[in-house]
């Protein structure tokens, strides 16, 4: 099997250099562009497995670049941002982005998102059954199981853990979550969201305040670990 | 009191300077008859001596002229005209003017140069104070880099004989170092973002329970010393707030809780709801904080004396800041036994829709 491909879309001579020496050391085929301009050729010429896009760009507005992207290819892109602004990251993931991470970053963090994204962009496993660890869900049965315990969950909670696992590894925003669990006019509707998170840590998590499972995103929304 | 007198605009020290030369001529022409006008000089220059301590030079000298001008014209005689009958009466009136206008301008001038006084001073505090801000800062700054630069150089070094313990060891000090680095360069945009007045406030409904496990989240791998507990019930509502900027206030106030008290200290955090507002409380059982310098601690870059090096002096100076964007106060006092205690308190939307059973 060939080696994935990701592309590097950084002004920045030093992060690059970073990234493609981290990134090969995982087994990864990393190419390079420095500005926008080269990056959208590098995307059209040569489609990567995986885009890293730094957001701020100096010829050009990350937002737009991810935009225009996403207007062809449809492989996971992931934002590099230096500030921790949530409503930018909230923004970009909006725009399609299918992650984040902000600059300074641990490097394993940054393997584990690319690992996670990749594993998404793959064909789907036809498996009905998701096990992670203690957790079984099964989606023919509608089912979930803590350990050997059936789990009694109501059908808002049991969409909204299906929605979740479903996306294991990924950020879902508050606003994704409360239109696709709850629909549109529920978007601005966050209490729900808090609520029904806390109720179901309780059910699936071994201690509900301490979660290892549903991951809280501070201030952009949730994420799913296995 | 002269300070706040100071600060009366000037037709407003004039009006108070003619009340009060007119008061004391209205008295003057009650006990005339049996002081005698000459007595009523002295009156006049008791009163022209206290307005000299808060007047301005102007309104004190046209006060004084204004003095002298009355006593001429309604006491020496012939009363009721500007003329002096004798001799005697004229050096007097001579006299009394010359005396009263020395007085004005010296009492003046004593004051000018007092003030000169007390700017200096001030400048001179200032300048210490930033001159220790920047030793402090260039200090928290440098000692990081300098550790990077020395660690990378020896790794990069061909001559080098370090043993594979070494470089991971000189690894490690860089890996920490840069942590370090990091949070210090938090701080001081945080603050500057605060500043700025860059600090957009994205109120949503939090669950404080999430933000309190997801704050205390962040110290778990590294805090083995603190013992870190919370108190916060199953039925508080959900507040509407920030998220990101609380939980960045909360985490300074622990990380400050830890940073400043001996391992084996127990920060309990609190969380309650009176009134519709939160109350988020850090306290732990250190040693408390120095009693005189307790209305400093919110001061930017004020560092308690002998704290351990690692600080900016700006990690609570960003917590109100975070707060007061809120709406909120923050306040601290220590508890009658042992320990400090921090108290957030911010007004606040509720909602007790968690208490609900949920479909």
């Amino acid at each position: 099997m060939s080696k994935p491909t990701v592309l590097v879309i950084d002004d920045e001579a030093q992060i690059r250099k970073l990234l493609s020496i981290t990134l090969q050391a995982q087994g990864f085929e990393v190419s390079e562009a420095t500005t926008a301009k080269e990056g959208v050729s590098k995307v059209a010429n040569h489609p990567p497995d995986l885009v890293l896009l730094d957001i701020g760009l100096p010829d050009q507005n990350g937002h737009e670049v991810l935009h225009h992207l996403r207007e062809w290819y449809t492989q996971p892109i992931i934002i590099l941002s230096v500030q921790s602004s949530e409503e930018d990251i909230v923004r970009a993931l909006d725009y399609g982005a299918n992650d984040y991470l902000v600059k300074p970053f641990r490097t394993g963090e940054l393997t584990a998102r690319i690992r996670s994204a990749l594993r998404k962009a793959a064909p789907a496993e036809s498996s009905s059954v998701l096990a992670f660890d203690d957790l079984v869900i099964d989606f023919a049965a509608r089912s979930v199981k803590k350990g050997n315990e059936l789990l009694k969950l109501t059908a808002t909670e049991y969409s909204l853990l299906a929605m979740l696992a479903k996306n294991e590894g990924k950020v879902l925003t508050h606003r994704y979550l409360l239109l696709q669990i709850w629909g549109p006019s529920y978007q601005e509707q966050s209490q729900y969201l808090r609520v029904f998170i806390a109720q179901l840590r309780k059910k699936i998590e071994t201690d509900p305040n301490r979660p290892v499972h549903i991951m809280t995103e501070s201030g952009v929304g949730y994420r799913f670990i296995a | 009191m002269t300070r706040w007198l100071e600060r009366i605009s000037t037709p407003r020290q004039f009006g108070l300077g003619i009340a009060a030369v007119t008061t004391m001529v209205l008295i003057s022409l009650a006990v005339e008859p049996w002081v005698g006008y000459q007595a009523v000089a002295f009156f006049l220059l008791v009163t022209v001596s206290v307005l000299a301590l808060f007047l301005e030079i102007i309104p004190l000298v046209s006060i004084a002229i204004l003095s002298a001008v009355l006593w001429d014209f309604l006491f020496i005689p012939p009363r009721f005209t500007f003329s002096v009958g004798t001799r005697q009466d004229q050096l007097l009136l001579l006299m009394y003017l010359l005396i009263v206008l020395i007085h004005s301008v010296l009492s003046f001038r004593i004051r000018q140069i007092q003030r000169e006084v007390q700017k200096r001073e001030e400048r001179a505090r200032d300048l210490k104070f930033y001159n220790a801000l920047l030793n402090s800062l260039s200090h928290e700054l440098r000692t990081p880099i300098t550790t990077i630069m020395g660690a990378s150089d020896n790794l990069l070094s061909t001559s080098n004989n370090l043993t594979e313990t070494n470089r991971a060891e000189l690894l490690n000090e860089i890996n920490t170092a840069s942590i370090r680095l990091n949070r210090q360069v938090e701080n001081l945009l945080g603050m500057s973002r605060l500043e700025a007045g860059a600090v957009k406030i994205k109120k949503d409904w939090v669950d404080i329970h999430e933000l309190i496990y997801t704050t205390l989240a962040q110290f778990e791998p590294n805090n083995h010393q603190h013992i870190i507990k919370v108190s916060a019930s199953d039925s508080l509502p959900l507040f509407k707030l920030d998220f990101g900027l609380m939980e960045q206030a909360l985490f300074n106030l622990v990380n400050n809780a830890i940073q400043h008290t001996p391992a084996g200290v127990t920060v309990l955090v609190h969380a309650d709801c009176v009134d519709e507002k939160l109350l988020l409380a850090v306290s732990d059982t250190g040693p408390g904080f120095p009693t005189k310098e307790v209305e400093k601690a919110f001061d930017k870059f004020y560092r308690a004396k002998g704290a351990r090096p690692g600080g900016t002096g700006l990690g609570l100076s960003i917590v109100r800041g975070f707060v007061e964007a809120h709406g909120g106060t923050v306040s601290l006092r220590n508890l009658p036994l042992s320990g400090a205690e921090f108290t957030i308190s911010i007004p606040t939307e509720v909602t007790y829709l968690n208490r609900l059973k949920n479909e």
